[in-house]
């Protein structure tokens, strides 16, 4: 009956085109949460095989004094002005923590933990100086909806910058994370690419910011990592599948948070954590097929 | 073949001011074969380290006769590499054509071709497409080893190589140094089996953070030697001696 399909059509149409075709804010928040993915997701897999995971988590908490200065310079929520602070805000944080590891007993997560702590404390206590409640809540969470074309334009340059320049840099940033005495015999500067690699993160991170908050812009970096983890055998395939990932969270949370109303931002990583949940059910390396042993000689 | 090729003189190399090799003066001749050996803790590792000019030196100074670095190849404890990092057998052993390619430009076909002859000269014939992960301990030494032919370097360092390897394994590795150390390469390895250094290497230092003895490894490995390294590894007390070469240090 072509009459009934066409009419199902139309309603799939409704269901997943028409909110981003009628509402301008919608088509912006997907635009952003396609260019947060594509940057996000490779420099995920990489922190994670670094095993950086919960670095990745530190360094955006410490995005957030810098980010409440902007704040309180600008006088509202400006992406660029708490950008810029946020990022001078996490460099130093990375630089400092850096430098308390090489000349102290702590081990650098350790340093980073206390750094960040203390700037996340800093941070809120400058937001609730100045601003009301909603803006507290606004630089926590994120206001992906309110994402305006100046903001677009901020993190589209951010994405294609990092993709730019993981791409030149791909082979040593590989071989640090592989085999880290090999890239300073035969290089003798490792160093150089890990601190471009933890400026692409907090770049990152500040691109997110608006989006998702300083809490949550670690999750679209860090869930598509490990979906990518459970699925994928070679560095190329985990940097496409975390990438997908992330893209498709965005689409699909934006699209449930229209029709059920839900918060953006959190409904986003949430759709996130649900792949990452079936990705851990069903996935080649998952732990159902662990319990489950199938006998190697029947098949 | 008795050019030096590596010179130390009075060599002092520190963690948090305690030394762990001390006063160490001497030549590496060039395409000679050293092992070097001692109890844990005697700065084996620390020394291969200072060879490459990794760590800063707390007093004296060591030369490298006309080296540049890409002329030493270094293999580092198993346990420093990463071997569940996702990157395929192929891509591993062509990170040894890093003068060619550096860190930048792309793979010629004759180091592609060189990358799969080193393959089958460790035994590994048609593993390129393997990911290092799915190897045994044994393959992957093979490996780092194919990646070492690959650098064609004058000094080879290798730390520890045979930890943890099988004998067939460690039977074939060590004809492959054989074979550079024939070829005029010099070829520096630490090693903590008495028996594959006897066996094996025709020099040895024997080190408990000072040197005990240096040279021939016939008149180096001796019973009195090695209880000489064995009761100063026993007297190491971490809070003993501050030396008193630390205060003018040399980076």
């Amino acid at each position: 009956m072509p009459g009934a399909r066409s009419e199902r059509r139309v309603s799939l149409y409704q269901f997943l085109v028409a909110p981003f075709v009628d509402y301008g804010f919608l088509r912006r928040a997907l635009v952003a949460c396609f260019a947060l993915g594509l940057g996000s997701g490779p420099i995920g897999v990489l922190l994670m095989l670094r095993r950086m995971s919960l670095m990745g988590d530190a360094m955006s908490h410490a995005v957030l004094p810098g980010a409440a200065i902007g704040f309180l310079v600008a006088g509202d929520l400006s992406l660029p002005a708490m950008g810029f602070g946020g990022l001078i805000a996490g460099l130093g944080v990375a630089v400092l923590s850096g430098l308390v590891s090489r000349s102290t007993p702590l081990r650098e997560d350790a340093s980073f933990a206390s750094f960040y702590l203390a700037s996340l404390a800093f941070g809120v206590l400058i937001v609730s100086f100045r601003g009301s409640n909603i803006d507290l809540l606004h630089v926590l969470f994120g206001t992906i909806l309110g994402i305006d074309s100046t903001a677009l334009y901020f993190i589209g340059g951010i994405t294609s910058f990092t993709i730019v320049v993981l791409a030149v840099i791909y082979r040593p940033l590989v071989v640090e994370c592989f085999d880290a005495g090999f890239l300073r015999a035969v290089e003798g500067r490792g160093s150089v690419y890990h601190f471009l690699f933890l400026f692409l993160v907090v770049l990152n991170l500040v691109a997110g910011f608006q989006a998702l908050g300083t809490l949550m812009a670690v999750g679209l970096m860090m869930l598509p990592a490990a979906v990518a983890q459970l699925w994928a055998r070679t560095l190329p395939q985990m940097i496409a599948i975390a990438t997908g990932t992330a893209t498709a969270s965005g689409f699909i949370g934006l699209v449930a948070s229209y029709h059920l109303g839900f918060a953006s931002g959190p409904t986003i990583i949430l759709t996130a954590s649900l792949i990452y949940a079936a990705s851990l059910l069903l996935g080649p390396s998952a732990a159902i097929r662990r319990l489950m042993p199938r006998p190697h000689v029947a098949g | 073949m008795t050019r030096p090729i590596v010179r130390l003189r009075d060599v002092t190399v520190a963690y948090d001011r305690h030394p762990a090799v001390h006063h160490l003066s001497g030549i590496f001749l060039a395409g000679s074969m050293t092992a070097i050996a001692g109890p844990n803790g005697a700065g084996k590792s620390t020394l291969l380290k200072a060879l490459m000019g990794q760590l800063p030196l707390a007093s004296g100074s060591i030369e490298r006769e006309a080296l540049n670095p890409a002329e030493i190849a270094y293999l580092a404890q198993a346990a420093e590499i990463d071997r569940r990092f996702p990157i395929t057998v192929g891509d591993a052993i062509l990170l040894g054509a890093w003068r060619q390619t550096g860190a930048f430009r792309a793979v010629s076909r004759d180091s592609a071709a060189e990358a799969r002859r080193a393959l089958a000269s460790v035994g590994l014939t048609d593993f390129e497409r393997r990911s290092i992960g799915s190897l045994s301990a044994g393959q992957f030494q093979r490996v780092l080893f194919a990646r070492l032919l690959l650098q064609d370097a004058k000094v080879i360092l290798l730390d520890e190589p045979f930890t943890a390897i099988d004998t067939r394994t460690t039977r074939d590795l060590l004809e492959l140094m054989q074979s550079w150390h024939r070829e005029g390469r010099t070829v520096i390895t630490v090693l903590h089996d008495f028996e594959q250094v006897r066996a094996h290497f025709p020099e040895t230092l024997l080190l408990a953070r000072e040197p005990i003895a240096w040279g021939p490894t016939a008149t180096t490995m001796v019973h009195s030697n090695l209880h000489r390294a064995q009761l100063m590894a026993e007297q190491w007390d971490e809070e003993a001696e501050i030396c008193q070469a630390q205060g003018r240090s040399a980076a």
